[in-house]
């Protein structure tokens, strides 16, 4: 790669390069993070103290701004007492990332704080429940509704407008509603996850499906074409690697309601592990949990953009 | 030089042989007074006006003009991808409505399925059009054979160069055994050497096959070595100018471009499609200050 190549519009890349600089993606962002974590210089707004010595309401591991240690060290020389010592430390929602990385395996390994409590893992497998199922049942009526309307302008007007409107409103506003209707177990956490997609669902597919290059279907017309035939010999399978894509796109959206919904009712899932850890100030479990959502997703959308390669082998913008 | 020339209407006797034999066979396209007019809320525009001309059983029918003369309009009526505002397509006699089997069509944008494998693209239309698979993959695989793509059947388009997509796209079109054929300028996207292949290869399966072809280009060499008749095309609104037979001589080989019947023809188009009174209307002649110092004239 030369220098040329980050000033040029649409540059070609070499696979290695590409490979590189994905890889450079995250670790410039863990590398500003660790510069941050252990290097005392940088930030590190408080001091942690380590031994109180004689002020009375310092504790070890306390946490106090660096002018309050300063004075306190200067009253307990004037004072000819002993003086407190401490390290310089980050805020304690900023936790290093060895820790993390420790409660991340710890999170693990820790068996669920009450009897009826979940494993992490347990709690993980819940949350993938939720959005399996809300992104499931979206997509049953979405997308053959967007392939309608994106096929049928008549039908476009009947319901994309309402769509229009109805998209607008935050699912989590139905919150109260569906756990008055669903009870509070995961009826409620779904229906938010299907209301959250479904509508942007059927707007993105119709005009995917719009998209559809009309030349296609024109010649299929020529060779004698019935207009059912049309629909599911022509149009769906000209769209699919792009309705595929579309599908892949929301379902990392579905994720993004899925804290909202675990918050409705009862929580449950991951978001019942992170709040909990919140509420006890363990930000390494926290940003673990955090963590784990977006290694999931990512994970997940690796795996779907290579069986897309498998299953559209004709598809020259996934190879 | 077209004085040296002789007229374009002259035809040798094995020529006007040939187009005796033309007209004694059945009419199977016959358009009659066809006129579209295209209506937006702010105008109308009128493409096409008094469209009238027959094509017989196994002729060869080019159709050109200018740019803007309606000569893709009317392929794509004749198509039923357009709809006409007066006057009648006949297909053997009878109207037709909306596009059908019987009527082929290939496009300059090859337009083949890019999701189906060279075999499946060829055995659609005769899947649509009610065949069995094991009948259509056998007929596919003949029609394969004979447009030399046979080792192609279960690659995908994307991986054949232009000529061959188009070549398997002329397949798709001949497979369903449509009564015509209509190509909408198929070559106009391929280099000048496939191209002059394609042509030879067109003309091959056109002698083999009973088939009409109605071939629109812009292309007047392309023309006058394909068809029997051209018909040439005048712009705003499209009318039809003149029905030319040519005089060219079948088997046309590659030393034609030179022969008398073949410049004569070309010159009489030239003269019908860029009269010379048109260049000024065109710009072609630009009233521009001289922009060049050095003294160095290039003509």
């Amino acid at each position: 790669m030369r220098l040329s190549d980050w000033l040029t519009v649409g540059a070609r890349l070499s696979a290695r390069a590409r490979l590189w600089l994905g890889i450079l993606s995250f670790i410039l962002p863990l590398g500003l993070w660790c510069v941050v974590s252990y290097v005392p210089a940088v930030w590190h707004p408080y001091v942690s103290v380590t031994d109180p010595g004689s002020v009375d309401y310092f504790q070890p591991g306390m946490l106090v701004d660096h002018t309050t240690f300063r004075d306190e060290v200067q009253n307990a020389e004037k004072a000819r007492k002993p003086i407190p010592h401490g390290v310089p430390s980050n805020p304690v929602y900023l936790p290093a990332p060895d820790q993390v990385l420790t409660a991340f395996y710890e999170a693990f390994t820790t068996p669920p704080p009450t009897r009826d409590g979940e494993w992490l893992h347990e709690a993980l497998w819940h949350s993938i429940q939720i959005i399996f199922w809300g992104f499931i049942i979206s997509s049953i009526f979405g997308v053959p509704l967007g392939i309608l309307c994106g096929a049928y302008p008549p039908m476009a007007r009947l319901s994309e407008p309402f769509v229009e409107f109805f998209r607008y409103l935050p699912a989590p506003a139905f919150g109260a509603l569906a756990v008055s209707i669903l009870g509070i177990y995961d009826g409620p956490k779904i229906a938010i996850i299907v209301i959250g997609t479904f509508f942007q669902q059927v707007l993105i597919i119709a005009n995917t499906t719009r998209k559809l290059d009309f030349s296609l279907v024109e010649a299929a017309m020529t060779l004698g074409t019935g207009r059912l035939k049309m629909l599911t010999r022509v149009v769906i399978p000209a769209i699919l690697p792009d309705l595929y894509r579309d599908q892949r796109i929301l379902l990392g959206w579905a994720w993004t309601y899925l804290i909202v919904a675990e918050l409705i009712g009862t929580t449950s899932g991951i978001t019942w592990f992170i709040t909990q850890q919140a509420r006890y100030q363990h930000f390494a479990n926290v940003y673990a949990g955090i963590a784990m959502i977006g290694i999931i997703g990512l994970g997940t959308d690796i795996v779907l953009a290579l069986i897309a390669r498998r299953l559209f082998p004709w598809d020259k913008a996934a190879a | 030089m077209s004085d040296a020339l002789p007229s374009y209407l002259e035809q040798s006797e094995a020529v006007r042989a040939r187009f005796r034999r033309l007209h004694a066979r059945d009419v199977i396209l016959s358009v009659r007074d066809l006129g579209k007019t295209f209506r937006s809320r702010e105008r109308e525009t009128e493409a096409l006006r008094g469209i009238s001309f027959d094509a017989h059983r196994r002729e060869f029918l080019c159709v050109v003009g200018a740019s803007g003369c309606g000569k893709s309009t009317l392929l794509r009526i004749l198509a039923g991808l357009d709809e006409q505002t007066g006057g009648d397509v006949l297909l053997s006699g009878k109207p037709v409505r909306g596009p059908g089997a019987d009527r082929g069509m290939v496009f300059q944008g090859y337009t083949l399925f890019p999701w189906l494998t060279v075999k499946r693209n060829v055995m659609f239309g005769l899947e649509m059009n009610g065949h069995g698979k094991n009948e259509a993959e056998r007929e596919a695989l003949q029609w394969l054979d004979l447009i030399g793509l046979g080792k192609f059947a279960n690659a995908y388009p994307h991986q054949l160069s232009g000529g061959m997509k188009q070549r398997v796209a002329i397949a798709r079109a001949l497979a369903n055994q449509p009564r015509i054929l209509l190509m909408d300028e198929p070559f106009g996207a391929l280099d000048a050497q496939t191209r002059a292949r394609m042509q030879t290869y067109l003309i091959e399966i056109w002698r083999k096959i009973d088939i009409t072809i109605v071939f629109i280009t812009h292309d007047l060499d392309e023309a006058v070595l394909l068809a029997d008749r051209i018909l040439v095309l005048k712009p705003h609104p499209g009318e039809v100018q003149e029905m030319i037979e040519v005089p060219v001589p079948r088997p046309r080989g590659p030393g034609l471009h030179l022969s008398p019947e073949f410049l004569a023809t070309k010159a009489r188009l030239e003269e019908l499609i860029h009269p010379a009174s048109d260049a000024e209307d065109d710009g072609l002649t630009l009233d521009l200050p001289r922009l060049v110092q050095v003294g160095d004239d290039v003509d």
